[in-house]
């Protein structure tokens, strides 16, 4: 193996290198999941919560007016981004976990490139996401929520739902690789999680914010993420912005990130 | 500041040096390797050669800076000046290279143990680029030559030390590196297990005639295992040698510890602080 690298790789072996090596490092979060399935089952515990009481107490009190629709209506596919992002924004503890025990430097000393591991680690968060869909969607049933159930929304909701845990699982990587310690990342971690779910559209229309946390919901992507899905997830309800501008602003952002998270990954070593 | 007048001086021309002296014979050159922490120097303008074939022991007291060195041969750490050549290749401007020609096996445990030791294998082997066919066959000569194979379903945080050890190993051979770089590999290792490692390395440089760096400062595991010493203090090589040529210059009876001890004035054993009690014992209790 090591002999042939004198030659230059044709193109196609290369990139299908680069394609198995994504692949196994999704391949090891899901394997750990298999092992120890049971993170699934207590992070479904949240989202209940939040539909069972803050949902139905809301929507019994018609406190916040949304449109014609029931509160739960427009609550549901908040929650799913909600619990998306919490589930993701504490995914970088993991980094510091494996930089602290040793298994990161035997990652990166693999002749795989730095942004290929930030992908897999990233889509392997996204792909975990998925169980957040489950529980949203059985409650949701639960509470007669009118549910859009086609193939294409579905298909392009579980796209978005993929992505905003990749999106948020970056951010948390840049963040362990910054501050490179348990303690603190928690610490950072709650102060950006709820920020930036008060600052976005998941709890309340953004006509009702004031009109400085208005602007700043613009630059929140959990507002395009919960945009988006409400459009997919609800029947009657359509995207303010736009599906399309939606999955561009968090592309865009995922791709920001990316690079980002590159860069800065093998230096949460030193 | 002494650190960034080093840099001006010696980035230049050792490069300019060894394109001239190219030798094949070498697995590792390192000339003017200099790495500082905050401007302090953890490793200072060294130099020193490793021969081909032969299992090289970097000796010395944590804070030495082995471990920094070694970070540095392997890629993971970028010099402040200086250079050095791993296998003919430029740890600065041919990383990705160096990286598909080395293994590497840190003072932590670096298996998952999460996983099985099958599928640590696996995953390093896919990560290392092997092919299907070729993946299931070093595999599984991996796991006999390391005596793992009846225990390749099993999760590694149900194995014993000289186990996760001996995997971590096998990891590190997966795609056939020419050479090994061990940082520490029998720490918090019970004797016979200690010694079952040590006739892995040996069988495997005999079979496989891979150049192996270790960094050990256990005297003993330097004597028994190396081939060619070199002492550390304070990020110099101060001697390097044979371990039998070193013990000889003392006189009979010597050890390496009192080889190391008349060099430098100090013990081996001394200079290791919390951070490093810390980590030996956090290594310690994960393999129990």
């Amino acid at each position: 193996m090591p002999e042939r690298l004198g030659v230059p790789f044709p193109v196609l072996i290369k990139w299908k290198t680069y394609f198995q090596q994504t692949c196994a490092i999704v391949e090891t979060d899901l394997r750990k999941l298999r092992h120890d399935p049971y993170e699934l089952f207590t992070r479904m515990i949240q989202p209940a919560i939040w539909l069972l009481i803050f949902g139905q107490a809301m929507a019994h009190a018609r406190a916040i007016p949304v449109n014609e629709q029931s509160y739960l209506d427009y609550l549901a596919p908040g929650i799913l981004a909600q619990s998306v992002l919490f589930v993701a924004i504490f995914y970088g503890i993991a980094f510091i976990w494996e930089r602290d025990m040793g298994t990161l430097h035997k990652i990166l000393i693999t002749p795989t490139p730095r942004i290929f591991l930030v992908i897999g680690r990233s889509l392997a968060a996204g792909l975990r996401s998925l169980s957040q869909v489950f529980i949203v969607y059985f409650l949701s049933f639960l509470l007669d929520v009118h549910l859009r159930i086609d193939f294409f929304s579905i298909f392009l909701l579980l796209l978005m739902v993929i992505l905003g845990g990749a999106v948020f699982s970056t951010l948390s990587l840049i963040v362990a690789c910054v501050v490179k310690k348990r303690e603190r990342f928690m610490g950072v971690g709650q102060v950006l999680t709820m920020p930036m779910f008060f600052a976005s559209n998941a709890l309340y229309p953004i006509e009702l914010m004031p009109p400085w946390l208005r602007a700043l919901s613009k630059f929140n992507p959990l507002t395009y993420q919960v945009d988006a899905l409400r459009d997919l997830m609800i029947v009657g309800e359509t995207s303010h912005f736009g599906l399309g501008v939606d999955f561009l602003v968090i592309l865009f952002t995922y791709f920001l990130f990316l690079a980002i998270g590159t860069y800065i990954y093998p230096k949460i070593l030193y | 500041m002494s650190c960034q007048i080093g840099l001006k001086q010696d980035s230049e021309d050792p490069r300019k040096n060894q394109k001239k002296m190219k030798n094949h014979k070498n697995a590792i050159e390192a000339i003017e390797l200099t790495h500082c922490y905050n401007e302090h120097p953890a490793v200072d303008h060294l130099s020193f050669v490793v021969p081909k074939n032969t299992i090289f022991g970097l000796l010395g007291p944590n804070g030495a800076g082995k471990s920094t060195t070694i970070k540095m041969l392997i890629t993971l750490l970028p010099p402040t000046c200086g250079t050095a050549k791993v296998d003919g290749f430029d740890i600065v401007e041919d990383a990705l290279a160096i990286r598909q020609r080395i293994g590497y096996v840190p003072q932590l445990i670096s298996a998952d143990g999460e996983l099985t030791g099958y599928e640590n294998l696996l995953i390093s082997a896919k990560l290392y680029g092997l092919a299907r066919k070729e993946r299931e066959e070093r595999i599984k000569e991996l796991l006999h030559f390391m005596g793992l194979t009846e225990y390749a379903n099993q999760l590694v945080n149900q194995y014993s030390g000289g186990m996760i050890r001996r995997l971590e190993i096998a990891q590190a051979l997966l795609h056939n590196p020419s050479i090994l770089f061990l940082d520490e590999p029998t720490i918090g290792l019970d004797p016979s297990a200690r010694k079952m490692l040590w006739t892995s390395i040996r069988d495997w440089k005999k079979q496989f005639d891979t150049t192996i760096l270790i960094t050990t400062h256990d005297m003993e595991e330097a004597d028994k295992l190396c081939d060619i010493v070199a002492f550390m203090h304070l990020g110099h090589i101060i001697r390097m040698d044979t371990p039998k040529e070193l013990k000889d210059e003392i006189g009979k009876n010597a050890t390496l510890d009192d080889v190391f001890i008349k060099h430098t004035g100090t013990s081996i054993e001394k200079g290791e602080g919390f951070s490093h009690a810390r980590e030996i014992r956090r290594t310690i209790s994960r393999l129990d």
